[in-house]
């Protein structure tokens, strides 16, 4: 009996994960055929690969904020890092790499390599802290992510690399050297390697590792911690080694949603704007919308809410406007004590009105 | 509930798949109106310079098409908003592409302007940017820009200040995190090494400390500056002024295009502080020009504010699409690859005069070649020096 409950549960979760994995390959796929049918406008085709980016952000996102049970607003200052390091090795590449594929390859991994390095380095004082303390140094980490990188200066030439704080004259660059990374002009001309292709193949192997993450026995320990640290380390779970690789695997994966957008882009600066505390809290709108701990939720959220104002932008003007009232009126929606109330009042109706119907059959 | 979340994700999934396949592709070009889109922040914090190009170049669009169009042809604009981010910009770039644009004018800050020229070269359109100050805004043959470069404002403010023996020794307070003011920084140092007079210090902020300004001018006082070079925004500008003035430490101050504004744009800002300063403009609303006179009473008729370096770049940006396209021939019905090269051949050798400068003419490689003027606060109003 007991061995049979077991099976029944892991054959929902699989039942589960299929249906994540199948959306995302049944979007892939219409959208090749629609693609190859050429009817999607080029608004949507510039989107599909911000969209990857961001379903990817707000899962890695889910990790640390569903699974692990810590609210992080430094979200995007791992995605910056990733983006970064990417960027300079695919421009300081460009030439002794000509193979984009290897190329891009590379840098995907270097990226979520130092972005996981980072959250591990990150993660050891921080997750000392609990609740809002972590929440605000997570918040100072994403900032000093965005200012140390619009501070640095990086070019080379025959004699190597050269870095500097102050400005690129101080480089003191050779007549053919290059300067890489300019301060806060940041890094251009990082080639164009992202495509749709390469995003939802990031992203499947993103939601792969992190569901299966999520119900290995590592998840369930750092399930654990999450509803009840005390109880947890009474059993003998190490807190801190599960609460790290949930932290630097959601840091990693970060980085990688980084790579894919900075070599989507011919521009790749940090400001406030992309990588600041902004997006690590759009971030977090995309995870608390879609339900926290629900990885599917997260990466519907993060489309609907990245489509969402790009579609309005029929409404000039007032499209902001929209958007933010159509985001309060979800929020509320999803959220609110008495929606929740009444959507189960309705469920229920319909539920036995149903079973009425069925009855009087 | 488990049925509803359910009911609500098919719902969001299915109506994702319409909207996509729902908008579908257009068709560019065709009919007898040129479409001459944009991408430009017309909310957030660069909202003020979106809104004043896309105004300004709605003003000349509306003048042209009142006067008979070009060539018999009318014009027709569609602004979009890019937020300040090179990512929404690709997106309102991708959006006016969708409505069949046929000549860019844009994009009006420089990282959107670099992210959008990469995929106006792939797709082959013509692109003028009214005020992307980045020397990469360019870098394609088919960008051209109606502003002056970053490297070009800090090479000729220091020029300016050699050549009229401003000063001898000159402080220079300046914004690290943004691209702009660090870029007219660099070209400043290097382009003074040339003259007489020298870089006592170089104090930098950030966006995140830009409030107070005691130690940079601190220091600038301990160096025994003359002169304080500014090369940021107005609003920076003011305080430093203000502060300045609270600390007894009076240089000669002097800035570059970002200082436009000082006199009406922030709030709560004692003007007569502003007395004295000096800064480098292509366009000053309260000059007597006649042309820039009958521009500064429309703008204000229509829009109800009194015109920046923005609007008058866009306005002199639609007036020389407007002169291309007579000088060229180009019909709206041609593909954009022949409307981009037939005005590209036509803006090489071709003197433009407008209301940011007069004779001003375009090098293949993208940048105006035009005077640079400096304005002089003096009771109140901008003077020519």
């Amino acid at each position: 009996m007991k061995a049979l409950k077991v099976k029944m549960k892991s054959d929902k979760n699989l039942r589960s994960n299929l249906i994540t994995f199948g959306m995302v390959i049944g979007v892939y796929i219409i959208m090749q055929v629609l693609l190859a049918a050429g009817v999607v406008s080029s608004l949507v085709r510039g989107l599909l690969v911000p969209l990857c980016t961001y379903a990817i952000l707000a899962v890695s996102l889910n990790l640390t904020v569903g699974i692990l049970g810590e609210l992080s607003l430094g979200h995007a200052g791992f995605m910056c890092i990733g983006a970064f390091t990417s960027a300079f090795f695919s421009k300081c590449m460009q030439e002794a790499i000509p193979i984009a594929a290897l190329r891009f390859t590379i840098a995907i991994l270097i990226g979520a390599l130092c972005a996981g390095l980072m959250g591990l380095l990150i993660g050891i004082p921080v997750l000392r802290l609990k609740g809002d303390y972590l929440a605000i140094v997570t918040l100072a980490f994403g900032e000093i992510a965005k200012n140390v990188i619009n501070m640095l200066y990086i070019g080379v030439d025959e004699a190597g690399l050269h870095f500097s704080t102050k400005s690129s004259l101080e480089l003191n660059l050779s007549e053919n050297g290059t300067v890489i990374i300019q301060g806060a002009q940041g890094i251009t001309g990082t080639p164009n390697d992202s495509s749709f292709t390469v995003g939802i193949v990031l992203l499947l192997i993103t939601l792969f590792v992190i569901l299966n993450l999520i119900h290995s026995r590592d998840g369930r320990a750092i399930m654990a911690i999450r509803d009840n640290t005390i109880a947890a380390e009474s059993i003998g779970i190490p807190i801190t080694k599960y609460k790290l690789m949930a932290f630097s695997v959601s840091a990693a994966f970060a980085g990688m949603a980084g790579v894919l957008y900075a070599h989507n882009l011919s521009t790749l600066s940090a400001t406030p704007k992309n990588f600041g505390y902004n997006m690590s809290i759009m971030i977090l709108v995309f995870v608390v919308l879609g339900g926290i701990g629900n990885i599917r939720g997260s990466v519907i959220a993060a489309v609907v809410l990245t489509l969402l104002p790009e579609l309005l932008r029929g409404l000039n003007d007032y499209r902001m406007l929209i958007y933010a009232v159509v985001l309060i009126a979800m929020m509320l929606f999803n959220w609110a004590p008495a929606c929740i109330q009444w959507r189960e009042k309705m469920v229920y109706r319909l539920k036995s009105r149903k079973k009425l119907t069925k009855e009087a059959e | 509930m488990k049925n509803f979340k359910k009911l609500v994700g098919a719902a969001m999934a299915a109506s994702m798949v319409f909207a996509m396949a729902g908008c579908g592709s257009n068709n560019g070009g065709g009919g007898d109106t040129f479409k001459i889109g944009g991408t430009g922040p017309l909310t957030g914090g660069a909202a003020a310079y979106g809104q004043a190009v896309r105004n300004a170049a709605q003003l000349a669009v509306d003048e042209i098409n009142e006067n008979g169009g070009v060539n018999g042809y009318m014009l027709e604009l569609n602004y979009q908003d890019d937020e300040h981010d090179a990512e929404k910009a690709v997106n309102a770039y991708n959006t006016i592409k969708d409505w069949g644009v046929q000549i860019v004018l844009g994009s009006v800050t420089s990282a959107p302007c670099i992210a959008v020229a990469d995929k106006t070269k792939d797709d082959n359109i013509f692109q003028l940017t009214p005020s992307g100050t980045a020397v990469e805004c360019t870098q394609y043959d088919n960008a051209f820009r109606v502003c002056f470069s970053d490297p070009a404002q800090g090479t000729a403010s220091a020029q300016y200040i050699g050549e009229h023996n401003l000063a001898s020794k000159v402080a220079i307070i300046y914004d690290s995190s943004d691209v702009y003011s660090t870029g007219i920084y660099e070209n400043f140092v290097k382009e003074a090494e040339k003259y007489s007079f020298e870089i006592v210090s170089a104090e930098a902020f950030t966006q995140d400390s830009n409030s107070d300004f005691s130690v940079q001018l601190q220091k600038s006082k301990d160096s025994g500056a003359d002169m304080v070079f500014l090369p940021i925004y107005y609003k920076e500008a003011s305080l430093i002024l203000t502060q300045a003035n609270g600390m007894g430490f009076a240089p000669k101050f002097f800035g570059v295009d970002g200082m436009d504004g000082i006199l009406s744009g922030v709030d709560n800002f004692d003007a007569s502080l502003a007395e004295g300063v000096m800064f480098l403009t292509p366009f000053a609303a309260t000059s007597s020009d006649a042309n820039i006179v009958n521009f500064v009473k429309a703008y204000e008729e229509k829009f109800g504010e009194t015109p920046n370096q923005f609007a008058a770049d866009a306005y002199d940006g639609v007036y020389l699409i407007k002169a291309l396209i007579e000088k060229s021939g180009v019909k709206p019905s041609d593909d954009v690859a022949t409307i981009c090269n037939g005005l590209k051949g036509a803006i090489v050798d071709y003197s433009f005069d407008g209301l940011t400068g007069s004779g001003i003419t375009w090098s293949a490689d993208g940048e105006p070649n035009k005077a640079p003027s400096v304005v002089i606060i003096q009771g109140g109003v901008y003077i020519e020096m």
